[in-house]
């Protein structure tokens, strides 16, 4: 049985960049330790000298020519941004 | 006299063909049925002008004779793929009044080969859910309900406005997802074919991501026929998805030669299930009765790793997610939250993604992350990677032994209805995706369709597992199925 405590809660949410108000902190905790407590019968399988799955199927990604296809967009690209100015994405000041 | 949105694709390809209708009428009977079937919340975003654009286009390739199998054919796109200058936000919050720049490479296929958009189809938020509760635009209503009893159903998920759609024949057919029964489990609660194809088969390029190595676009019907149609428009090999499979596409029309006779079909025991219900155990063994019927050979087969495929989807599939999710940040599109005097830029992302996320997918995202940490890596997620391997080796050894193709319960119940699940944990809900998952995890095609009613005349699917690449023999042996099962059951309007 697995148990997430309140500290690891809050750690995980601070990690994944999503605010969690302290009050929601116990039922996360909760909820994550039940699925977590779920996944844990993987522990009684025998997974000794196999290699974790990288690709399901068995090919070769493919490669490309390292050259610019596109470009020149940048109106395009800038379109949905929630704030944009002179061309670039505007977020909020990063460095003092 | 059947009215034009209830025709088959096929029997719609070919009054066109013959010109006995055009496009024009038929994509006006469905926009009129969309228009009259609000209480499904089925199509969250409608486009009637670019569908009627694109059916009078298609009116005038069918009358030069340059008409594809699509041409003219009036569909649904699910919300998670991109289409170019429509809405599409994945039924999450944090995408609202997105409009891509681009066409996905499905959706774009689609639109060449002539089928006519009607519009963005409702879903659970980021495909993550089986029962479409999780969407920001509400819950799709299943048009099917139990004898006598008006309660509101789910149509399940996460492809369940597709499911929904296509059932109340708003639409001909529906593009859907599957990562891990996205497409099947709503099909079979709707009574509609769903297939999943092998992984690789459909370009994931411009699909909104879940779990990139589980995720595969499929198409959602009403026959067998349609989506052997509808899956050759979908796939081929697409240099924009490096996981393509770069592989001639057979032509699956043309294999439904409905001769299954000398096929060997495996039923798996570690489906048979404590507390199954009766009637799941019934329609599975008439199935497996009917492929007997039709000359092919059924014997019993063992995969044994089947127990551990669903905590290891859980494991991998939300840790590709919080991979996947981070893009979502309230930077490049989509939500920003509005900020307070003195926030910099971490509260920003912290705050866009408590506001953009449901409770779900923050779930997941948060599972994932934990997954992947440092010190919990080797634990959880490469334990899951491996099993992931043995699960796929004990599919590659079925088949190696000869057997053809698998036959399996679809889902572990019938529709339940909407609310049902509030109280339950979230494994519970994890559980209606125990017969699919296995598939997504092997990177197999699979596909869903019904062959009979409950107790209480709700439509129940059984599932059928193909060897990779192998989705041509896969429709046919469903193709007898359907045949020989005979459904013809349609949900009571009510709506």
């Amino acid at each position: 049985m697995s148990t997430i405590d309140l500290e690891t809660a809050r750690r995980v949410a601070k990690l994944a960049r999503i605010r969690v108000p302290d009050d929601n902190l116990p039922a996360l905790a909760g909820e994550l330790s039940q699925i977590l407590t779920f996944m844990e019968q993987l522990n009684e399988v025998d997974v000794e000298g196999v290699e974790p799955m990288t690709s399901v199927t068995p090919m070769r990604l493919k490669r490309r020519a390292d050259v610019v296809t596109e470009g020149g967009m940048q109106d395009r690209i800038l379109s949905n941004a929630p704030e944009a100015r002179e061309g670039f994405f505007a977020v909020p000041k990063v460095v003092e | 006299m059947t009215a034009p949105n209830e025709l088959t694709i096929a029997e719609a390809r070919d009054a066109l063909r013959r010109g006995e209708m055009t496009s024009v009428e038929l994509t006006e009977a469905c926009l009129n049925a969309i228009e009259a079937a609000g209480a499904l919340n089925a199509f969250v975003h409608k486009t009637p002008e670019i569908a009627l654009d694109r059916a009078r286009a298609a009116d005038i390739r069918l009358q030069q004779g340059d008409a594809p199998a699509m041409c003219g054919i009036p569909v649904g796109i699910k919300d998670l793929f991109c289409t170019e200058g429509m809405p599409s936000q994945a039924a999450s919050r944090i995408l609202s009044g997105f409009r891509p720049e681009y066409e996905s490479t499905v959706s774009a296929q689609l639109r060449d080969a002539g089928a006519v958009m009607l519009g963005k189809l409702n879903m659970d938020e980021f495909a993550m859910g089986s029962s479409n509760e999780t969407a920001c635009y509400g819950p799709v209503v299943n048009p099917w309900r139990r004898c006598n009893d008006d309660t509101a159903l789910t149509p399940g998920g996460s492809s369940g406005g597709s499911a929904s759609a296509v059932a109340a024949n708003l639409c001909l057919g529906a593009t859907g997802t599957d990562t891990g029964g996205s497409i099947r489990q709503p099909a079979a609660f709707t009574g509609t074919v769903g297939i999943k194809p092998t992984y690789g088969r459909c370009s994931r390029w411009g699909i909104i991501a879940f779990a990139s190595s589980l995720d595969q676009a499929g198409p959602m019907t009403r026959t067998v026929q349609d989506a052997a149609i509808m899956l050759q428009a979908m796939c081929g090999h697409d240099a924009k998805d490096s996981t393509s499979a770069d592989l001639p596409v057979p032509d699956f029309e043309a294999a439904l030669t409905g001769d299954i006779r000398g096929k060997r079909i495996g039923l798996p025991r570690e489906y048979r299930m404590d507390g199954m219900p009766d009637e799941i155990e019934k329609l599975w063994a008439d199935g497996a009765q009917m492929l007997r019927d039709a000359g092919a050979e059924v014997v019993d087969i063992s995969l044994p790793h089947t127990k551990y495929a669903l905590p290891a989807y859980y494991v991998i599939a939300p840790a590709e997610a919080s991979s996947n999710l981070a893009r979502y940040d309230g930077v490049r599109y989509g939500h920003r939250a509005k900020l307070s005097q003195g926030d910099g830029i971490t509260e920003m992302y912290e705050k866009t993604r408590a506001e953009g996320f449901g409770p779900e997918v923050q779930r997941r995202v948060m599972i994932g992350t934990y997954v992947l940490s440092a010190g919990f890596y080797d634990a959880y997620y490469n334990r899951a990677r491996k099993v992931r391997a043995l699960i796929k080796r004990d599919f590659d050894q079925v088949f190696g032994d000869g057997i053809d193709a698998i036959l399996t319960p679809a889902t572990p119940s019938a529709a339940f209805g909407l609310g049902e699940m509030a109280d339950a944990d979230p494994v519970q809900m994890y559980l209606n995706d125990v017969f699919t998952v296995t598939v997504n995890l092997a990177g197999l095609p699979g596909i869903a369709l019904p062959t009979g009613l409950d107790r209480q005349g709700l439509p129940l699917g059984l599932q059928l597992i193909g060897q990779p690449w192998g989705e041509a023999d896969l429709l046919n042996v469903a193709h007898v199925l359907e045949r020989a099962a005979g459904f013809v059951a349609k949900p009571a309007r009510w709506w």
